[in-house]
């Protein structure tokens, strides 16, 4: 195995603690979610490390939990982006012809509308839960996973190996999960990861819009919004959830430049 | 005699990166010595990975791809350029050292004009506009190249690819430079163009007076244009000589391997009575271009026997094989498989027709999947048209590996760890797995060494002796015609202008095309060359 370079390490070891505190957040937060234990925005303090927030909770809690439900939302809304991306990208170089024409104009389509704009629409008239939070997001997004699984795919359905499968009389199934998929791996982990972190500034965007994750329940976006008063007054409490946003974004692409750099010498050796 | 290059004990490294090891440093020269005088030629020759190339490039004290120079001296005109510095070799590159590369086509600015790039250097050397664009001019008249006056105002794309191989030589030639490295310039050419250029190179040499080192894995090339000649293998010299020495009596096995390597004649099988494969009248063309790429092509084939078709770049000879495997479905015509009209396209055909009918391809690295294992890819066919499954198809993948004389070994590794040859042997084991009666080849050893194509054509020869498989080989080389082919048909602009057994197709009367093509086959001995010009200006002058 090659050595981990710093930074990756580095990425690595602040992704771990921050999914970590996610799935822990249960044991790890001192004080319920919603639970008023204190004054409003009370300063930091050996009882409540973070202080509290604009109604008295406890904010490292309501961090922890927030991380809680930002990492949860952004892991499954990027499922659900690749599993729709990557099998019709597949499925439109694969097939070629008019699947590929109908699929690609409806994404190039879908693609001409701003993302946000797109997901406020949908998202104002549709009950906000976080299931519809989940797949809009996740399908807005597929339309980049969809491109470049394509571009990937036709690069990889142009060589020999993928032609001699056709010519042994191999139907799509095989060609697609046999002899594109592996050998496009790479190129979509990375892309995962950058993935990821969009949709992480994606919910914390609409939350912060006040369409994302409805109160009770909240992410980072949604703790901004609430504390960002805080700020004229000299309170902290509102930069502390974007510190963690950037945080996570940074050590999450870290990893995947890594991962990318890792794999791309294996295909051919050219770096 | 002065010495113009000398180059001593040079080392040149590198660090590998083999796929799931830790990188390890390997050297890739090891203390190689040569002198060369002042307007000679020395052809360097050795397989791919002899280390020609980067001796080649270490004459202009560079190193490519990582290559690093590790020890040793060379000495230009008793100059040691390794420790020159880099303003010393800025002036001492593109000027007084010039390099031909191998593709023109890849060496070549797509976007400007072509006379711009030939002067460059010059112009960079300090002489004037005018002064070098009447040096390109008349170096373009030399070359032979059509309107030398305009050519250079074309770009790139505008010319052929044996045009921009002399332009690319003009432009070496251009400064006036003391040492050209010729890196493989006609390789990538066909022979009828190759032989043009070849000529053009070495007129221009003599006329110059410039000294050259010429590299090359063809030695019927190198006995054209060099005086003398140095054989590599693996970074080390094996032997080097004056070229009458090295091609008639070489002192080292090796080198005699090379010598003969290109001169094997495979006996005939008489003519078949049944054919396997018939074609009638295929007329096809790509979707979307109005030409048609074949024109009413017909032949027969015979069962366990082999067709070879010739042809150059561009003749239509892969695309016949894309119309007989259905992945082109032709718009005339019909092709019968053992009597039964085959449907054109592929999804019509049954698994039947599918298994007997089997492709290799030139590029085996692209031909396999890199991520799966040999025992994957030569497995896959024995459970896909047989059903084979556990120890049964895995007694058959070490039979099948056995019969292409790999060990059982290579069942678990990847396509990354095999060499050339054996990546080739991998392909022809997964196109016998299906019992094949009828293999297409394309171009299969044109982009393996002289030594490894060989072996392989030999392990060709005894699979059809064995399994009584036929063969329809696509190849542009003459050579390997002789060595494999029972039936011949040459293919020319997507006709086939001469078929029919062997023995007939070689021997006169030919016709015009036919003709240029046997002549144009580099032979193995000095003089050859001036000879075929000197024929032919005699018949255009006849004419």
């Amino acid at each position: 195995m090659t050595r981990i370079p710093i930074s990756a390490l580095l990425g690595l070891l602040f992704t771990a603690a921050f999914f970590l505190a996610a799935i822990l957040a249960p044991w790890l937060s001192p004080y319920g979610m919603a639970e008023v234990v204190g004054d409003v925005w009370e300063p930091m303090s050996p009882t409540h490390w973070l202080g509290t927030d604009s109604i008295g909770r406890d904010l490292l809690s309501r961090m922890i939990w927030g991380g809680r439900v930002t990492i949860f939302v952004a892991v499954c809304a990027t499922l659900i982006a690749f599993l729709t991306g990557v099998v019709l990208g597949f499925l439109a170089a694969v097939a070629g012809g008019w699947v590929d024409q109908a699929l690609s104009r409806l994404v190039d389509l879908m693609m001409s509308i701003p993302a946000l704009i797109f997901a406020l629409v949908i998202l104002s008239v549709m009950p906000t839960t976080l299931p519809i939070l989940i797949m809009v997001m996740g399908l807005i997004e597929s339309t980049r996973v969809f491109r470049l699984s394509r571009a990937v795919a036709i690069d990889i359905e142009v060589m020999d190996y993928v032609e001699a499968a056709r010519l042994r009389g191999e139907g799509n199934l095989w060609i697609i999960t046999r002899e594109i998929l592996p050998n496009a791996l790479s190129p979509l982990v990375a892309e995962a990861g950058l993935r990821f972190i969009f949709m992480v500034l994606f919910i914390s965007t609409l939350s912060f819009l006040g369409l994302g994750v409805q109160p009770p329940l909240a992410d980072w976006g949604g703790i901004v919004k609430e504390n960002k008063d805080g700020i004229v007054y000299g309170i902290p409490a509102a930069l502390l959830p974007a510190v963690a946003i950037a945080t996570l974004a940074i050590s999450v692409n870290l990893v995947a430049d890594w991962i990318l750099n890792r794999t791309s010498s294996l295909k051919g050796g050219r770096g | 005699m002065t010495d113009l290059l000398e180059i001593r004990n040079l080392k040149i490294g590198a660090t590998s990166y083999p796929p799931g090891e830790p990188p390890r440093e390997v050297t890739l020269v090891h203390g190689l010595s040569l002198t060369l005088a002042k307007g000679r030629v020395m052809g360097l020759i050795g397989e791919s990975g002899a280390g020609k190339s980067t001796i080649g490039l270490a004459a202009m004290a560079y190193g490519r791809g990582g290559a690093q120079i590790t020890g040793g001296e060379v000495l230009l005109n008793g100059i040691d350029i390794l420790q020159s510095g880099p303003a010393g070799l800025r002036a001492l590159r593109g000027k007084r050292v010039t390099y031909v590369a191998q593709s023109a086509a890849a060496a070549f600015n797509p976007s400007r004009r072509l006379m711009h790039q030939v002067i460059e250097t010059t112009l960079a050397a300090g002489v004037p506009l005018a002064e070098a664009e009447a040096r390109a001019v008349a170096l373009f008249r030399k070359l032979g190249l059509p309107n030398p006056e305009t050519i250079g105002r074309r770009y790139p794309h505008q010319v052929s690819g044996g045009q921009l191989q002399r332009v690319m030589t003009a432009m070496a030639l251009c400064p006036g430079p003391e040492l050209v490295v010729f890196d493989e310039p006609t390789t990538a050419l066909d022979v009828t163009t190759q032989i043009d250029v070849l000529a053009a190179i070495k007129e221009a040499i003599r006329d110059t007076g410039v000294a050259a080192l010429y590299i090359t894995h063809d030695l019927a090339v190198v006995a054209q244009v060099a005086d003398e000649i140095m054989v590599l293998r693996n970074g080390r010299m094996v032997e080097c000589g004056e070229t009458s020495q090295i091609i008639h009596s070489p002192r080292e096995a090796y080198t005699s391997d090379l010598v003969s390597v290109r001169q094997k004649d495979h006996p005939a099988k008489p003519p078949g009575t049944t054919a396997l494969l018939s074609i009638r009248g295929v007329t096809a063309r790509y979707p979307g271009v109005p030409v048609d790429v074949l024109k009413g092509i017909t032949l027969d084939l015979a069962p366990g026997q082999t067709l070879a078709v010739v042809g150059e770049s561009g003749s239509g000879k892969s695309t016949l094989a894309r119309a007989i495997t259905g992945l082109l479905p032709p718009s005339q015509g019909e092709i019968f498989f053992d009597g039964r009209a085959l449907p054109p396209k592929l999804a019509g055909r049954s698994p039947d027709d599918l298994r007997e009918l089997q492709m290799i391809y030139q590029m085996a690295d692209t031909a396999m999947n890199p991520r799966q294992t040999v025992g994957t890819i030569i497995g896959r066919p024995l459970q896909f048209y047989f059903g084979l499954r556990g120890a049964e198809k895995r007694k058959r993948i070490l039979e099948l590996l056995e019969e292409i004389e790999l060990g059982a070994g290579f069942a678990d590794r990847y396509p990354a760890e095999l060499s050339g040859g054996q990546k080739q042997r991998v392909c022809i084991a997964r196109a016998l797995a299906a019992k094949p009666r009828l293999i297409l080849c394309d171009e299969v050893t044109s982009a393996l060494d002289p030594l490894v194509a060989d072996g392989i054509l030999k392990l060709l020869l005894d699979l059809q002796r064995e399994e009584g498989v036929a063969y329809l080989f696509i190849t542009h080389d003459l050579a390997t015609v002789r060595a494999i082919a029972d039936q011949i048909a040459v293919m020319y602009r997507g006709k086939v202008v001469r078929s029919g057994p062997k023995a007939e197709v070689l021997a006169p009367p030919f016709d015009d095309y036919t003709d240029l093509l046997l002549s144009s086959a580099p032979e193995m001995r000095q003089g050859w060359l001036e000879e075929v010009i000197a024929h032919r200006k005699m018949a255009a002058g006849g004419n």
